[in-house]
């Protein structure tokens, strides 16, 4: 295996488009990132900003047409995913790069026992005869806190509860041991203390493991409590990119400071919850300049005429902005200015 | 600086904080202890209890529930038991095949009355009488019930393999394959496909009644798979969006894997439907070409051979007319019944619309 400086995954200016009858939706255009081994890296972002498209595309899941990978790198253990043929691909899906789903209630086939789904992942990657797949299909159950895994195995999706689907959604997607747990929201459906439960249990696997975790979300709270990077995305773009902690405590970018002000605070009583202002754009009729600019605060004139610099402010942080340098000052010393979680 | 103030500030910093971390996943931690706890309340205590209790249960329990559709089911069961069990009880307590021929000259009428000997006399030899050559009716019907069901049967059956593999495969392709496999249907779906089976069945006329049921099964399964091509595929278009599919991609399978393991097994339930609704049509068309005389040939019979032979002397022995023609309407609606009552089993929310 290529070791890359200790970089599992390399995504190197990727873009995925899709054709549609309103023109080229560029659903992610030009993005960069990089992960560590053994880390866990958070994206952020609205609906439609391109999260979840990045990580269909890193495993090649993108349905075409309409969608299409313009250009780029996806350097997975150095080795580019996007000029694989499609057989290879395949057998890294599941094996090395696992996938969990956001909505645990759709993403099990209903017609099909738990136990066959289980094993069919590692009857297909790992050459498993029936019982032993069987064996570890309970096994995985059993690490996964299904409890009485050996009678409830056989049961079919209906039979589990949301919680417990989701459970087994990540048993599967744990079964071959991949070295990348793609988890693409993965408690949004869940009611909160089964997200807690589900969150936890994703930790405590990835420490057991050693896999490297990117989470998708757009919920602030679960990834200052679950990632060590954060990235953060608007219309396709790659906003700002630093260390969570770094992130939380000195944002450098407006629409991050953004984000964070519009988490709603569980201890002040009443009082208006901060919104952004306006709606994300049409990724299909951006206008040139910051995507940002109609909705941000401290917009200029250079912001609807120039698309904004990628700004690096120290060693791991980036910020899409022409303030860029402004904004992260400010937050720094700033009278809001927001302290280290 | 006052005590007031310096409270202030510190009450002012923790809503700072708690701003930052609104959702802390460690403040609401549930330990996994606790999860096996709850889960074990819902499960009750003893998990002997957790019996799958699968689709085809609920649904066979709604079945039971559809008094025509028991009637359809229980009609069809005695009348498949009765074709393929009557015809050997007659020949060891009778002595008799359906295709026995007396030789005996009695007169130049050679039909009888139901419960009618040679004589006039009452008799429980012939409960349905004779046909015009003096054939036992009752194991005439008896045996062309079961060339009936077997063409309805095996027809579908053909139709099954061609269809769900057809459209299950323009479905998951989608895009330009979809539109080029599923024209090709309409084009064939535009041909009087009476007419087709005609063509079929009168090109390659076979010598052997056996060899023309063959070619019966072949042309009826081959004019008769384009609806379920079509069903099948509306069903996987709707189903290749779904998560379990992203799901099943994700994890590396392949498409043919995908199509015949995941797909297909979740359209089975409008395909059964559609397949119960099918042999009776096709039934129905089997005895459509007999009655013109393209279908079963002597010494073989089907209800609609029969009908055909029996309407000629509609005005003379009627029950020559009578007896497959109530038999193959039973049996018809029957089907119709249970195959409605499945719909209503398998697809609870489609009665609502």
């Amino acid at each position: 295996m290529t070791q890359n400086n200790g970089k599992l995954l390399e995504v190197k200016e990727l873009r995925t488009y899709f054709d549609t009858d309103d023109g080229v939706v560029k659903a992610v255009d030009g993005i960069s990132f990089a992960l560590n081994r053994g880390e866990t890296l958070g994206i952020v972002g609205e609906s439609g900003s391109g999260k979840s498209v990045t990580n269909l595309s890193i495993i090649r899941l993108i349905p075409n047409p309409p969608g299409k990978i313009v250009s780029g790198e996806i350097l997975f253990n150095g080795e580019d995913i996007l000029l694989l043929p499609i057989d290879s691909v395949r057998k890294i899906r599941g094996r090395r790069i696992a996938m969990i789903f956001q909505d645990p209630m759709t993403s099990l086939n209903p017609f099909m026992r738990i136990s066959r789904q289980l094993m069919e992942i590692t009857q297909l990657h790992l050459g498993h005869t029936k019982s032993q797949a069987y064996e570890h299909a309970i096994g995985m159950l059993e690490t996964v806190g299904i409890p009485d895994a050996r009678a409830r195995v056989d049961n079919y999706p209906h039979e589990f509860s949301g919680g417990m689907r989701q459970r087994v959604m990540i048993a599967m997607a744990l079964s071959c041991q991949p070295e990348l747990l793609i988890a693409d929201e993965p408690t949004t459906a869940l009611d909160v203390t089964i997200q807690a439960q589900i969150l936890e249990l994703i930790k405590k696997l990835k420490q057991e493991t050693g896999t490297s975790v990117i989470l998708i979300t757009h919920d602030l709270g679960v990834v200052a409590g679950m990632t060590d990077n954060v990235i953060v995305m608007y219309a396709g773009n790659v906003f700002e990119q630093a260390k969570t902690s770094e992130l939380f405590a000195t944002p450098g970018n407006p629409y991050t400071k953004g984000l964070l002000r519009s988490v709603p605070d569980p201890t002040a009583e009443q009082g208006k919850l901060y919104q952004i202002p306006g709606l994300p754009p049409d990724v299909a009729h951006l206008k040139p300049g910051c995507p940002f600019a109609p909705r941000c605060e401290r917009v200029e004139e250079i912001c609807r005429r120039e698309f904004p610099p990628y700004v690096q402010l120290n060693a791991d942080h980036f910020s899409l902005c022409h303030f860029a340098q402004d904004v992260f000052a400010e937050s720094r010393k700033g009278p809001e200015a927001v302290s280290q979680p | 600086m006052d005590l007031e103030s310096e409270q202030r500030e510190e009450t002012e910093k923790h809503l700072n904080e708690s701003r930052l971390t609104p959702v802390d996943p460690d403040m609401l931690h549930v330990s996994p202890e606790m999860a096996i706890a709850e889960a074990d309340v819902a499960l009750g205590p003893q998990s002997e209890f957790v019996r799958s209790t699968s689709l085809w249960q609920d649904a066979w329990r709604r079945l039971l529930k559809n008094k025509l559709a028991v009637f359809g089911l229980v009609v069809v069961i005695l009348v498949t038991i009765f074709s393929v069990v009557g015809p050997p009880i007659i020949k060891r307590t009778l002595g008799f095949t359906p295709d026995y021929i007396p030789s005996n000259d009695v007169g130049l009428v050679k039909s009888f009355p139901p419960f009618t000997g040679p004589n006039g006399e009452f008799s429980w030899t012939h409960p349905m009488g004779t046909d015009n050559a003096g054939r036992d009716q009752l194991a005439r019907v008896m045996q062309g019930g079961q060339i009936s069901l077997f063409v309805g049967i095996i027809a579908t059956l053909v139709s099954l393999l061609i269809g769900v593999t057809y459209g299950a495969i323009a479905g998951y392709a989608g895009g330009r394959v979809d539109d080029v496999m599923m024209r090709f249907v309409d084009v064939l779906y535009s041909l009087p496909y009476v007419i087709v089976v005609i063509v079929l069945l009168s090109m390659f006329r076979s010598q052997t009644a056996r060899g023309q049921l063959v070619l019966l099964f072949i042309s009826l399964g081959s004019v008769s798979w384009l609806t379920m091509a079509r069903i099948v595929r509306g069903q996987v278009l709707s189903l290749k969006n779904q998560e379990f599919v992203l799901a099943a991609r994700a994890t590396g399978v392949s498409n043919a894997k995908i199509i015949f393991r995941h797909l297909v097994p979740n359209t089975l339930g409008p395909v059964i439907v559609y397949a119960t609704l099918t042999i009776p049509q096709i039934m129905l068309t089997e005895a459509f070409l007999s009655y013109l005389g393209f279908g079963v040939q002597a010494p073989l019979a089907s209800w609609g051979s029969l009908a055909a032979d029996g309407v000629q002397n509609i005005a003379i022995f009627p029950w020559q007319l009578i007896f497959p023609g109530v038999t193959m309407a039973l049996t018809l609606f029957s089907l119709n019944f249970l195959g409605d009552g499945l719909r209503d089993a398998l697809d609870p929310q489609m009665r609502t619309v």
